[in-house]
C-alpha cells in the first residue's frame, strides 16, 4: 500500500487535467483529440497504477503515457505517406547537378537572425501556419526531434523510418519551413 | 573533384550537415568539411544562423503554447466522476 502514498487519482484531473490537456494540445493542435488522450492516459494509468514505482512524480509517470499516445497519432497521421522522396509540395531547393542553392530559393536575412526569446506573437502565427503545411511525417519526426528531444533511433522505430530517411526529413523539413517563414514574414 | 573540393561547392550537402550539427551528430570528417564549406559560402551562413534560431523559436512557442490551455470545468467533473467509478469498482 506504500505506493498508493504517492499515487492518488481522486486528485488527478485537479492536480494534473491542464497540465497534460496543455501538453496533448500543443503537439496536436486539436482539441477533440486531445480532450480524449488526457481521458485515456488517466483510465489507461488508473489500468496499470501497480506499476508506479514511485521513482518519477506522479505526473512525470502520467506525461509519459500521454507522450506514448501523442506519438501513436503521430504515427496513425504518418502512415498515408509510405516514401519520403517524390512529396507533391517538395520543391527542390538545389540545383540537381552542382547541389548549389537555385537562385530564388537561396536564404537571405529577414529579421529572425537575431533572436532573443522575446515572443513574437504575429510571427508565431506565421511560424505555425508554416509548420502546418508540412507533410504529417515530416512534422512528426520534426516534433519528436525537436520538441520531445527523443533519440533518433527511438522516432525511426516508432515511425518505421530508416535513419538515411530520418535525416533527409529533419533537412527538408527545416530547408522547407525556413523558406516558408522568409517567403510570409 | 576531391571530396573536399566537392563539399565546397555542395549546399545541399552542407545544409544537411548543419542539421546534424545540432543534433552533434558530426563525425570529425564531416566538421572539417562543414567548416570549408561555410567558410566560402555566405548563403549558407545565413541558413546556420536561421536554422538555430527556428529551433529556438520553435521549442519557445511550443513551452509557451503548453501553459495556457484549460479544459472545461464541466468535462473535467465527469473525468473525475468516471476515475472515481472505477476506483471503488
Amino acid at each position: 500500500m506504500t505506493k498508493l502514498n504517492v499515487i492518488d487519482p481522486q486528485q488527478w484531473v485537479d492536480n494534473h487535467a491542464d497540465y497534460l490537456y496543455s501538453y496533448a494540445l500543443s503537439r496536436l493542435d486539436d482539441e477533440e483529440q486531445a480532450r480524449d488522450l488526457v481521458q485515456e492516459t488517466f483510465l489507461a494509468a488508473l489500468e496499470r497504477v501497480d506499476q508506479f514505482e514511485g521513482r518519477s512524480s506522479e505526473r512525470t509517470w502520467l506525461t509519459a503515457i500521454l507522450k506514448n499516445k501523442v506519438m501513436d497519432v503521430f504515427r496513425r497521421k504518418s502512415m498515408a505517406f509510405e516514401t519520403v522522396v517524390n512529396h507533391a509540395d517538395d520543391v527542390d531547393f538545389f540545383d540537381a547537378g552542382n547541389g548549389h542553392w537555385k537562385e530564388e530559393y537561396q536564404p537571405r536575412s529577414f529579421g529572425i537572425e537575431n533572436y532573443d526569446h522575446v515572443v513574437n506573437k504575429e510571427f508565431n502565427i506565421v511560424l505555425e501556419n508554416c509548420m502546418k503545411k508540412l507533410p504529417a511525417l515530416w512534422l512528426s519526426v520534426f516534433t519528436m526531434r525537436h520538441i520531445e528531444e527523443l533519440a533518433a533511433d527511438v522516432i525511426c522505430n516508432h515511425l518505421k523510418v530508416t535513419s538515411s530517411n530520418f535525416w533527409v526529413i529533419i533537412h527538408r523539413t527545416k530547408v522547407n519551413l525556413r523558406a516558408c517563414l522568409q517567403k510570409n514574414w | 573533384m576531391n571530396k573536399l573540393e566537392k563539399i565546397a561547392y555542395n549546399c545541399r550537402k552542407a545544409t544537411l550537415l548543419i542539421e546534424k550539427q545540432q543534433f552533434g551528430r558530426l563525425t570529425m570528417g564531416e566538421r572539417v568539411e562543414l567548416k570549408m564549406h561555410l567558410a566560402g559560402c555566405s548563403v549558407c551562413r545565413i541558413f546556420q544562423q536561421q536554422s538555430v534560431t527556428i529551433n529556438k523559436m520553435i521549442k519557445d512557442l511550443y513551452n509557451q503554447k503548453s501553459v495556457r490551455s484549460t479544459l472545461d470545468g464541466q468535462f473535467k467533473h465527469l473525468l473525475q466522476e468516471r476515475i472515481n467509478r472505477k476506483l471503488s469498482m
